[in-house]
């Protein structure tokens, strides 16, 4: 009997150190820069099957004056870490009121991109060949709200430091092909993943525009325990540091795992969304 | 001056409405928006028509918009209310203008509107082959925003969403024919000068001229693919007179009109290409012997949208229509009636800028016709000086040969339009 529970206790030690060693490599600089980003954009921007929120958008200009952009953002994860379905309904301003804009998230080649004008009753396939084009007038563009594909940067792991109390590896990117940054920097958050600030270099390597994650909440996922959060950034900034132009967005109402389908992302919906879609 | 009274007094009434909607708001199950709006449109040529709306100004109105939304808990059902009460300066009067007003239901696979609503379909950008829904060019000549070149029908449409396609029938049993400029506010070619009587024949609400619209649609790989089918009636008029030897009358009317047609749309070349082509179906002169009524035509258009640079995208779209049986319409065509060509055709562009994160908007849009040589241009600048309030400063430039029925007809009916407008 003393045998078995000592061997018992023999094995339950060794799986512990089997799994801190494990959870030590999971959580260190045993990661390529290509998986650290890859974990980075699953928690930013994959995480749950799919998710909804109300998105409150300000337009901060330099001299302080503000434009505010309200809208409810459905998201649908077709392949973790790759395809993905938006679809966004503009409350606010009055002259955008009831748009809706859907998107199918292509990693490798153009997004499928349509919007709704109701008051003619239209929808209308948008061009989308330049992901870096403003979204909404934002300092944000669509590649910083849905993702920018992976494959399009070379990464390297500059550095391990503290941003703000968080442990965070420092992560250079290099875009492959000419855009309008020559380098990204990424403080990802060594527990949770999330991108805490990234920094853009322009074509002079001068910063002129940064992103911050201001508040991060954990957002309980269905009815299980407190355990099954997801941390999520609810409060973000992105700066532009050339014309002092800045946006900051607060996502509310964060819902995680709703059971939203793929067929959901259609023509249908974006003529008459379901009212527990908007409301 | 009472008039003037009278309006500011319904405007410090209306203007209480903000308030109302953010209490409202919150709570209860409405949502009530609408704006004010001034629109004036002011001729840029010396030339004015003969009759008591010829003024200096093409346009000139205030209006007031009421944009009411409510819905319930229980089903998925909601009521839409969208509608005008404007002051026309041209015509000197109060007017109401409902512009939609339907119930939704949404039950299973099934869609359901019943009322007033505005319909568009195809894949053209303001040129039109499968969209058989009316449409007000004298709103769109005048220079009004563009939601208001479409008219609401009186309609129930029945939308049905299966897993593998999706269908819309529409049937409307209300006629409503496109608005079309007339002699009173715009300069015009009038192809029967010498009979000032006019009569409108509309077809009557029976069951045989209810109007139904079918359109099958579906995703087919990367193409956005529709069909369509339609039976109703032109909703542009043609005109005849009342007896061929001795008229003293032109009527207006309005025949029966088949037309089946075909979109196709998909990301192409970093851009979006747009095919479209129907069929239509004169089916009160398929022969083509009748001169007063339109022949049955093939009408195609092709078009391809792209972002230049950033905030920038350009548009381009050929269209073209083709008469059938033109001979036989040459043949029966009265002695020095003006005729029309076997082929029509209109090149567009549409350049648009965005500027000042994209609250500043510049753009230009030009329909031309090599065939013709007519054309018209729309430049326009909107800025949006707050997340309220937009004013927009355009224009309506007509050219081309004056005795067709196309572009150049309106050359004398050039305008420069403004639109400023506060939205709550």
């Amino acid at each position: 009997m003393k045998r078995i529970i000592f061997g018992v206790g023999v094995m339950m030690f060794l799986v512990f150190c089997l799994a801190l060693s494990k959870k030590a490599i999971g959580q260190d600089e045993q990661l390529s820069p290509i998986q650290i980003i890859e974990n980075s954009q699953l928690a930013f921007y994959y995480q749950g099957d799919d998710m909804k929120a109300q998105v409150n958008m300000e337009l901060i200009a330099k001299g302080g004056g503000k434009r505010t952009r309200v809208m409810t953002m459905l998201r649908f994860d077709e392949t973790k870490g790759a395809n993905q379905k938006y679809f966004i309904y503009f409350h606010k301003p009055g002259d955008v009121r009831r748009m809706t804009f859907m998107v199918y998230k292509n990693p490798a080649k153009e997004d499928d991109r349509w919007i709704f004008v109701p008051a003619v009753d239209l929808i209308r396939r948008i061009a989308a060949d330049d992901k870096r084009s403003s979204f909404v007038g934002s300092d944000f563009t669509y590649e910083d709200v849905s993702g920018r594909d992976v494959a399009s940067d070379n990464h390297s792991l500059l550095r391990s430091e503290k941003l703000e109390g968080q442990d965070c590896f420092v992560i250079e990117s290099i875009p492959k092909e000419p855009t309008e940054y020559i380098k990204r920097l990424s403080w990802i958050d060594k527990k949770t993943s999330l991108p805490l600030k990234e920094e853009y270099y322009d074509a002079q390597n001068e910063l002129y525009r940064i992103f911050t994650a201001d508040k991060i909440e954990d957002i309980k996922v269905g009815e299980g325990t407190d355990d099954n959060v997801f941390p999520t950034v609810t409060r973000r900034t992105m700066k532009n540091l050339k014309t002092g132009h800045r946006t900051e967005v607060v996502y509310k109402s964060v819902v995680y795992n709703l059971g939203l389908k793929d067929k959901d992302f259609s023509e249908r919906h974006m003529r008459r969304p379901p009212r527990s879609w908007i409301r | 001056m009472n008039q003037i009274v009278t309006i500011v007094m319904v405007l410090a009434v209306l203007l209480q409405f903000p308030a109302y909607a953010q209490e409202t708001e919150a709570e209860k199950n409405i949502e009530i928006h609408g704006f004010l709006m001034g629109n004036y449109s002011r001729r840029t040529s010396s030339q004015r028509p003969d009759g008591k709306e010829g003024d200096d100004f093409l346009l000139a109105e205030e209006r007031f918009r009421l944009d009411v939304f409510g819905w319930t808990e229980s089903i998925e059902a909601s009521i839409r209310f969208k509608g005008d009460l404007l002051y026309d300066h041209v015509a000197k009067e109060f007017d109401t203008d409902t512009r939609e007003l339907y119930l939704d239901y949404t039950t299973g696979a099934f869609d359901f509107r019943l009322g007033r609503q505005i319909v568009t379909w195809g894949v053209g950008d303001l040129l039109f082959i499968n969209d058989v829904f009316p449409k007000d060019y004298v709103a769109f000549f005048s220079g009004r925003p563009l939601e208001y070149l479409k008219i609401g029908s009186d309609a129930l449409k029945i939308s049905f969403h299966p897993d593998i396609f999706s269908a819309e029938l529409v049937v409307i049993p209300f006629f409503e024919p496109n608005n079309l400029p007339e002699s009173d506010r715009f300069l015009l070619f009038d192809p029967f000068p010498q009979i000032s009587s006019r009569k409108k024949e509309e077809p009557n609400t029976t069951r045989e001229n209810t109007q139904l619209a079918l359109r099958l649609y579906r995703r087919i790989k990367e193409f956005d693919v529709s069909a369509y089918a339609y039976r109703g009636f032109w909703l542009t008029q043609n005109m005849k007179p009342d007896d061929l030897t001795a008229p003293t009358r032109v009527i207006n009317f309005y025949p029966d009109l088949s037309v089946y047609g075909l979109s196709v749309q998909s990301a192409v070349l970093d851009g979006v290409l747009s095919f479209e082509t129907g069929y239509y179906q004169s089916r009160e002169d398929e022969a083509g012997k009748d001169p007063f009524i339109r022949n049955s035509q093939i009408r195609a258009l092709i078009g391809y949208q792209r972002q230049i640079w950033q905030d920038f995208t350009a548009d381009v779209q050929y269209y073209s229509e083709y008469m059938l049986h033109h001979e036989e319409y040459v043949e029966n065509l009265p002695e020095g009636a003006p005729k029309l060509d076997e082929y029509r055709d209109i090149a567009t562009i549409r350049l648009t800028q965005l500027l000042m994160h994209q609250t500043l908007k510049l753009s230009f849009f030009a329909f031309y016709s090599p065939i013709d040589e007519d054309y018209l241009i729309i430049p326009e600048v909107k800025y949006n000086i707050t997340d309220e309030l937009s004013v927009a400063l355009g224009a309506n430039i007509f050219g081309g040969p004056e005795d067709t029925p196309h572009f150049g007809q309106f050359d004398k009916n050039d305008n420069i339009y403004t639109v400023i407008k506060y939205e709550f």
